[in-house]
């Protein structure tokens, strides 16, 4: 940039692009141009982060200290009573038990079918790339037709699951109507949708991979599953840890499937924090409880991240 | 089989009774390849084939595999059904001007933090990322009442405008203007060039692959969005293409599986063109920062 030149303190020296307007204070007018079309070139983008997410939190803190009905044109502050009495309630606790459940089953199982799918990827294997592409497709998926396709798909009457179980003899469980079921049909389903995502994540990490540390691991006879346990899955613990952190975020906040599929039901079996906010505040019409248990999925959410800051940091040091 | 199966092989001996061996595990390799691509495929194939079978196809045990006579009419049922001519046009509006507007800031301000100068520069970006942090969940109540104080529920400007911030797409955006040669910016500063003309005519061509991911991604995570548009419409005529599916189901009752599978291809047919084109965009802007 031309002002570079300037550093020092003196005069500019003769340039064509400032020729006629040299001197400090036109560097100066300059430099506040500059400043003024940092400003608009950002201001839209900072609006709407600051109008649409920075200020939904102070106002969803405020309104989780009221007692709003979302009818009455007035409201009282009543202190911390929305949380103490959530934390009370049997329905808050089952549906935080319901969440680690689901969140756990997910995570857990979409990284290690997603590292099992990742590692057969790895493979010179001919038409990989399309199991690749039609792994990853789900994920970019509606998550209403995904629920719409395995509701259909669950059907036990007329759904693939009929078929499928048929030859170990078993009959088609009512899996979204029945709550012993529930949780693990909606953990299926998500799993469905999400494994390629890690599978690829996964996939590129292994990719990344230097060939010659498999090469000499080969040579000192190591067998297949010593080079997984001691060689990929610490040279791969970084994007685990990446996908550990960023599936169970959104996991936390998965909802449509839900939407679609069980309404939290049958009873309160699938209902999941990010239901049960919903259900408090669209449903029940009480902002108070619902910004409280938004609030404490905020504070959950943030502890992970923060968590994952630290971890990182730690492991920036350690290397 | 279990995962140590499908290591990574560094080329072993080939040589003698190994070979058979060799070929077992190869054998042992594919099938998994195919039961995987049956796994992630089955439930999309069944779908849009059942989509097109007649009722007594979609209710015969056991099943039909391959649908004969093809009834297209399932679509016009759902059609009929529910007005997705409709759903269709308010899916497509949201999202493309949402995308386009969401593009736009993010193009400035992206360029703004690459090429201008600013006091704390560093601490805005910082609080740019902060925004990453707030679940939609927690935004959820306090936007309605917004748009609700504007008067936007049920409208336009309420489905798009609380999607046009952007993190993601600013960072990606940042990250990729921060490789491009800063002799071609300051060339075109002297050629007299201001800084939008830099932006559009020297920046953008220069950024299109990491426009169009990012342009990608964030279509189709506005053409899915699912919560927002839920809560923010009230009327069937505003409804975007995944909440009316919902109410379809919910009026269609499961006699109709046609007309509602119809329905959800309908949802995922336009994403699932999109992605077996540009998928290679589409992967690199989702799985963006997974990289060490």
């Amino acid at each position: 940039m031309t002002t570079d030149l300037t550093q020092d303190g003196r005069a500019a020296p003769p340039n064509p692009a400032t020729a006629g307007e040299a001197g400090p204070r036109a560097r100066a007018r300059r430099r506040r141009r500059e400043y003024l079309l940092f400003a608009a070139f950002a201001a839209p983008n900072f609006f709407f982060l600051l109008v649409f997410a920075y200020w939904p939190v102070i106002y969803n803190a405020y309104l989780s200290l009221t007692d709003w009905d979302m009818i009455s044109s007035s409201w009282h502050m009543i202190g911390l009573d929305n949380y103490t009495s959530l934390f009370a309630d049997p329905d808050f606790r089952g549906s935080l038990w319901t969440t680690v459940l689901f969140v756990v089953g997910i995570v857990a199982g979409g990284l290690l079918l997603g590292l099992a799918t990742a590692l057969l990827l790895n493979q010179r294997l001919r038409g990989r790339d399309v199991v690749r592409t039609l792994a990853f497709a789900p994920y970019v998926l509606s998550g209403a037709a995904v629920g719409t396709l395995w509701l259909f798909v669950f059907d036990p009457n007329y759904g693939l699951i009929r078929p499928l179980l048929a030859p170990l003899g078993m009959a088609a469980p009512a899996m979204m109507t029945d709550s012993k079921w529930a949780l693990s049909g909606l953990v299926l389903v998500y799993l469905w949708k999400n494994t390629g995502f890690v599978a690829v994540v996964y996939l590129a990490g292994l990719q990344g991979l230097p060939r010659d540390v498999f090469e000499a691991a080969a040579l000192d006879g190591a067998g297949a599953w010593t080079r997984l346990r001691r060689i990929i899955l610490p040279l791969l613990s970084p994007v685990t840890f990446f996908l550990l952190v960023t599936c169970t975020i959104t996991t936390f906040q998965a909802f449509d499937v839900i939407a679609v599929m069980t309404n939290g039901g049958p009873g309160t079996s699938t209902s999941i924090l990010s239901w049960f906010i919903y259900d408090q505040g669209f449903r029940t019409f009480d902002a108070g409880r619902a910004s409280a248990s938004a609030m404490i999925m905020f504070v959950v959410l943030l502890l992970i991240t923060g968590f994952q800051a630290r971890f990182l940091q730690r492991k920036v040091h350690y290397q | 089989m279990t995962v140590a199966d499908s290591l990574p092989d560094a080329r072993t001996v080939t040589a003698g009774s190994r070979s058979g061996a060799r070929r077992a595990k190869r054998f042992g390799l594919y099938a998994l390849l195919v039961l995987v691509a049956v796994i992630a495929g089955g439930p999309l194939y069944w779908l849009i084939s059942s989509a097109l079978k007649t009722n007594p196809q979609i209710y015969s045990y056991p099943p039909h595999w391959i649908p004969t006579d093809l009834r297209w009419s399932n679509f016009s049922d759902a059609w009929s059904a529910a007005p997705f001519g409709r759903f269709f046009l308010n899916s497509l509006i949201v999202s493309v001007i949402g995308t386009t507007v969401e593009l736009i800031a993010a193009l400035l301000c992206a360029y703004a933090f690459v090429f201008l100068p600013f006091p704390g520069k560093k601490v805005l970006f910082l609080f740019l990322l902060g925004a990453m942090m707030v679940p939609g969940h927690v935004t959820l109540l306090p936007n309605f009442l917004t748009i609700a104080q504007l008067g936007w529920v049920n409208s336009y400007a309420g489905l798009i405008a609380p999607g046009l911030g952007s993190v993601f797409g600013t960072f990606l955006l940042r990250q990729h203007m921060l490789t491009l040669p800063q002799e071609i910016t300051d060339a075109a500063k002297i050629d007299g060039a201001g800084h939008l003309r830099i932006l559009f005519r020297v920046v953008l061509p220069m950024s299109r692959p990491m426009v169009i991911t990012v342009a990608l991604v964030v279509m189709v995570g506005k053409w899915n969005d699912f919560i927002w548009p839920l809560i923010v419409t009230s009327s069937a005529d505003m409804r975007t293409l995944p909440i009316g599916l919902l109410f379809l189901q919910n009026t269609e009752t499961f006699a109709n599986w046609g007309a509602i599978l119809a329905g959800a291809v309908m949802v995922i047919v336009p994403v699932l063109v999109m992605f077996f084109f540009a998928q290679r965009y589409i992967i690199a802007g989702l799985t963006q920062g997974a990289g060490k």
